[in-house]
């Protein structure tokens, strides 16, 4: 792991505490999905941490996020109330959509976020159209769109590509191959194999991977694709190589995967590694580590009981915010 | 008044809408080629290539970038040359524009205007009819303008909505011409237009199957009947009540879709007839739609899937014995 020498200790703190808050947050959701109290779809970003805590901080509060049904760790990096994303999975009238939008659909388009999409590819399109508004407005936004390695092989992640590289828009294409799309490994849905970044020189648009289970790497690399884009180059592709260490879903007991790949990549977890790194260079104490623990465990012991305490939606409120 | 074709009032709407600088045209073949059906013609050198954007053959993400865009405060109109090619980007209109507002409780708005072209004599890919599809799904709003004055109108009412809208515009009528006022005016959406008054008998149509209702009224008047045509002008917002309205009065009623039968949007106008009028109606509510078969390509067979007054006539007669 790189150390990069521009971190100072409370940014350390910082990040740490993102990538924590979002694997408690997340072990939380898996225990209120077993109570019946989170329903629907629930996907988990447990062991992908790094992806979202070293990409989301390099943008500008103006950018613009769009994600995909795996959103959770996204959104509570980009600063959503982790009250109103667990009321949002217990379906209450206070979640960041009111109920309406559940797990795979968060918004808050007042941090720039810009959903969650759950059509494996769909959100590709749309966030070159939000990237095309910043453009045609000559506004300084960055469009960053993540995606599985599963929607490389639909036909938008192309035509969105092409049309981005294309038009030259300000679109940062972020890949987070997990090796897997539900059950099926790279290796047997795409025909180049699992360096999916190849996948972007067709179409002429620079294009990286990088090792998405450490935390400055993906830091450094997003923050030079960030600033790329920023300048008026055109769009840029990252991989970020990652694993997630739960099952697709909740419904996935994903007894696909041999014990010792689990096991490997388990090696790699990007909290475990971050955190002994940083203490091996004095940048993180186990007091601090601790300390960040505890406020943790009492953001989203908060969090948990306003969800709870908070009504459901109102039945009159069926037909609103749609023209029906 | 000065008389335009379809065509004309089309690209008028647009200009205008142009006026605008959040409106952006965007399409295949909108630009040097002056669009498919020439809608655009003479746009790219009015407007410049920053306004008006040729795209690559990639429906998808040209409706879903309208999408996009239109969230990111802009005011696109997208061209789907046809809409047979509109199925590509049923993702983006379906899954996705549809559903933005009520999924983020609000916060997102898409006010993208699609323009497609429906029907035609081109074969089986080709001339289908897909508009009443889209009126089933709830978040859109569909046009279909069968009009000159109509297509302008509601071309300046859809530029004002927040939501997103597909205009049908046929194939077939973009020649046909009619008289359209200076002064300002629009059509609102959900507003369906009596084209001819009668006591005797509904004939309730939209875009090209209204010039058949026409013809239907005249062979009626022949015979000493009089026939209400009502053209819906929007299928969402449906105007429901003028229908009811008009069938409370002449207690009959015949529904005309170009588009397939089965599953169709006529059989969705018949049910609420039925279930709203009922006791007012002295036979059946009749429904007259295109043949349950891909379009053929010989014009004879063509002829015969499509509804046409001898078909709609012979229905009358069945059903109403007039
Ligand atoms: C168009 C579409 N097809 C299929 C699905 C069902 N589905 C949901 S997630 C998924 C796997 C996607 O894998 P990937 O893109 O790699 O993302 P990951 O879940 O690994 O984060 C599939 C097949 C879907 N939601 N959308
Ligand atoms: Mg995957």
């Amino acid at each position: 792991m790189k150390v990069s020498p521009k971190l100072d200790k409370s940014q350390v703190q910082e990040l740490y505490r993102q990538m924590q808050l979002i694997r408690q947050f997340e072990e939380e959701c898996s225990r209120l999905y077993m109570q019946g109290k989170i329903r629907g779809f629930l996907h988990l970003y447990i062991g992908e941490e790094a992806v979202a805590v070293g990409a989301i901080p390099t943008l500008k509060p103006q950018d613009y996020i769009v994600s995909h049904y795996r959103d959770h760790g996204h959104a509570l990096v980009r600063g959503l109330d982790p009250r109103a994303v667990m009321a949002e999975l217990m379906g209450k009238a206070t979640g960041t959509s009111g109920g309406r939008g559940g797990s795979m659909h968060l918004f808050d388009v007042s941090k720039g976020f810009w959903g969650g999409y759950a059509i494996v590819g769909g959100q590709m399109p749309i966030a070159v159209g939000l990237a095309l508004s910043a453009k045609l407005k000559k506004e300084d936004r960055v469009t960053v769109c993540f995606f599985g390695d599963g929607a490389v092989n639909e036909g938008e992640f192309h035509e969105s590509l092409n049309l981005a590289a294309l038009w030259k828009l300000p679109i940062v294409f972020f890949l987070e191959n997990n090796l897997y799309g539900m059950g099926s490994h790279v290796d047997k849905t795409h025909a180049v194999g699992r360096d999916l970044y190849l996948a972007a020189d067709p179409y002429r648009i620079p294009a990286a991977q990088v090792d998405g289970m450490d935390l400055l790497a993906v830091r450094e690399a997003a923050a030079e694709a960030v600033e790329r884009v920023r300048s008026g180059g055109g769009p840029v592709f990252l991989e970020a190589m990652t694993y997630r260490f739960r099952g697709h879903s909740m419904a996935d007991p994903s007894a696909y995967r041999e014990g010792s790949e689990v096991d490997l990549w388990a090696k790699k977890d990007p909290i475990l590694t971050f955190k002994e790194k940083m203490q091996e260079d004095g940048l993180l104490s186990e007091d601090e580590i601790a300390e960040i623990d505890d406020e943790i465990k009492e953001v989203i012991e908060d969090a948990v009981r306003f969800g709870d305490e908070s009504p459901e939606p109102d039945l009159d409120s069926v037909y609103e915010h749609v023209y029906a | 008044m000065p008389e335009m074709t379809i065509r004309e009032a089309i690209s008028k709407g647009l200009r205008e809408a142009l006026t605008d600088d959040r409106v952006f045209i965007m399409g295949e073949d909108v630009g040097s080629y002056g669009g498919a059906y020439a809608v655009t013609k003479g746009f790219l050198e009015e407007f410049g290539p920053q306004r008006i954007m040729d795209t690559p053959i990639a429906e998808s993400v040209m409706v879903g970038a309208g999408v996009g865009a239109a969230m990111g405060g802009m005011k696109p109109i997208v061209e789907i040359m046809t809409i047979n090619f509109m199925l590509l980007a049923l993702d983006q209109l379906v899954n996705h524009a549809a559903k933005m507002r009520y999924m983020s409780n609000g916060q997102i708005e898409v006010p993208v205007v699609i323009r497609t072209v429906t029907g035609g004599q081109l074969g089986a890919t080709h001339s289908q009819n897909f508009e009443g599809w889209f009126a089933s799904v709830p978040g859109l709003k569909v046009a279909v303008p069968s009009t000159p004055y109509d297509a302008l109108g509601l071309i300046r009412s859809s530029i004002k909505e927040r939501d997103p809208v597909v205009i049908a515009e046929h194939a077939m009528l973009y020649g046909a011409k009619g008289e359209v006022p200076d002064e300002h005016y629009e059509v609102p959406f959900g507003q369906a237009k009596i084209r001819r008054e009668g006591k005797d008998i509904t004939l309730v149509a939209h875009l090209r199957m209204v010039n058949v209702a026409l013809k239907v009224a005249d062979q009626l008047a022949e015979k000493g009947k009089e026939a209400e045509v009502i053209d819906l002008r929007s299928l969402r917002p449906l105007d429901v009540d003028t229908v009811i309205k008009s069938v409370k009065k002449t207690n009959r009623v015949v529904v005309i879709d170009e588009n397939w039968q089965t599953g169709g949007f006529a059989g969705e106008l018949v049910s609420s007839i039925q279930e709203t009028a009922f006791d007012h109606l002295d036979g059946p509510v009749g429904r007259v739609c295109g043949l349950d078969v891909p379009a053929p390509y010989s014009r004879k067979l063509e002829a015969s899937v499509v509804p046409t007054p001898e078909r709609v006539m012979e229905t009358i007669g069945q059903l109403y014995g007039l």
